[in-house]
């Protein structure tokens, strides 16, 4: 062999190395299941396809868990996932799934709406590929997914995203975010697929209300808050108070722009009967100036850059060196959902949802999150769903 | 799979045929070889459908 024929080899073995073990960690990334408990309260688990044939087979189908009560009543859906690098909104809605009892009417829950994005993350920004809530039997392992879509499912983006129906033009880039492709369409791309089945779900399901669960960087204005369309503003103004007066944390309420398309709270408002609600808790996480993508940062909100810019008052949220840890955050949506659920049957008696075993924010600071998730390998083998 | 997905992973196709075809030509230039190679490796696991 030629001197330049060896370098070759060599050159090929040590790159198809790092390729293959850069692969492994994707396709394990890409394939790792996540073991569900269906609580109680669990009736019936369908297929996000069974509202919408164009997802069948893809890897943007996904699980939707109905929790029935004995009484009927009105009905809610709680969406986490849409993007799925915001985990507080997968720990809450499995907390939900989990651990409610439903007395009266329906809660349906979607864990991860936006399944392609939860099989996707952004390793070249160094964000880790999984990570792990402790919990009394073990560690429960998640996969750290995207704000988009994968490209491997949606491909390619295009230079331009239109908006469908309004033809408002928005970033390429959000081509492949399900909270600008509402109200989607039947055979559109795989994101307005995904939210045309869950608006034929609200129209089918009779859904009264929807709540769309995020989270965002302390340094945008749009944090720790609930985003309410007008038909919802009076209900998301009692919310505010009645948290910050009862459970001592703040969360403003902000009015949705009639001009920005494609987001859950302007769309589902105006195209369906429901009355939607968009939840942001802070996530430290996903704020540009902090230090390295961690584990840690991603548990505990805790950066040092961060705390540096509060005391600059360059953040919209309150922050001290304890960060903004995950059981806060949690804790925030879950009391926070159940406050909009509360409020909501008040006024509407005939329509009322009533839910009880769902932790509130001062269960979550005193037992973690971990605390509510149940041990899949003790469940009924029936009663485990994987997503 | 859309048309223009199909469209994109040919001219995917195309690109790491070229590359290959460089690389295998490169006599001298050690770089030059090395960087066909790391260019190559995510169009190739995007061939393979791994990202």
């Amino acid at each position: 062999m030629s001197r330049s024929g060896a370098v070759k080899t060599l050159f090929v073995a040590v790159t198809a190395t790092v390729a293959a073990v850069a692969s492994a960690q994707f396709y394990q990334h890409r394939h790792h299941r996540l073991p569900i408990v269906a609580g109680p309260a669990v009736t019936r688990v369908a297929d996000l396809s069974e509202y919408g044939a164009g997802l069948k087979n893809t890897m943007a189908d996904t699980k939707v868990f109905f929790l029935e009560g004995k009484e009927p009543g009105g009905h809610v859906l709680i969406m986490a996932g849409t993007h799925a690098n915001e985990i507080d909104a997968l720990l809450s809605a499995l907390i939900f799934v989990e651990n409610a009892i439903v007395e009266k009417g329906t809660v349906i829950v979607i864990p991860q709406l936006n399944h392609s994005a939860s099989v996707y993350t952004r390793p070249g920004d160094g964000y880790p590929l999984f990570y792990g809530i402790q919990t009394p039997w073990g560690t429960k392992e998640f996969r750290f997914g995207d704000r988009g879509a994968s490209p491997l499912d949606q491909w390619p983006d295009p230079d331009v995203y239109v908006h469908y129906p309004d033809g408002q033009l928005l970033s390429f880039l959000d081509a492949r975010n399900t909270n600008r492709s509402w109200p989607g369409r039947p055979n559109g791309l795989l994101t307005e697929r995904v939210t045309a089945a869950v608006m034929r779900l609200l129209a089918e399901e009779h859904v009264d209300i929807a709540l769309d669960l995020h989270g965002a960087e302390t340094m945008f204005p749009v944090t720790n808050c609930i985003v309410a369309p007008e038909q919802s503003m009076r209900i998301a103004t009692m919310v505010s108070m009645t948290i910050t007066a009862m459970e001592g944390f703040e969360n403003h309420v902000e009015p949705s722009p009639k001009g920005f398309r494609g987001l859950s709270h302007r769309e589902i408002g105006d195209h369906s009967k429901t009355a939607p609600f968009l939840m942001e808790a802070p996530f430290p996480f996903l704020d540009q100036p902090t230090g390295p993508k961690t584990h840690d940062l991603l548990m505990t909100g805790r950066d040092p850059f961060l705390l540096s810019l509060a005391g600059q008052q360059k953040l919209f949220v309150p922050y001290d060196a304890s960060g903004w840890p995950v059981e806060r955050r949690v804790g925030q949506h879950c009391s926070v959902a159940l406050e909009i659920i509360s409020q909501y049957s008040r006024k509407h008696s005939d329509r009322a949802i009533r839910i009880s075993e769902v932790p509130r924010y001062a269960d979550l600071l005193r037992n973690g999150v971990g605390f509510y998730f149940h041990d899949p390998s003790k469940a009924k083998p029936t009663r485990v769903y994987f997503d | 799979m859309p048309p223009i997905m199909i469209v994109y992973y040919v001219i995917c196709l195309f690109i790491v045929g070229m590359l290959v075809w460089n690389f295998i030509r490169e006599k001298d230039d050690r770089q030059m070889m090395l960087l066909y190679l790391v260019v190559l490796v995510p169009l190739v696991l995007r061939i393979l459908r791994i990202h």
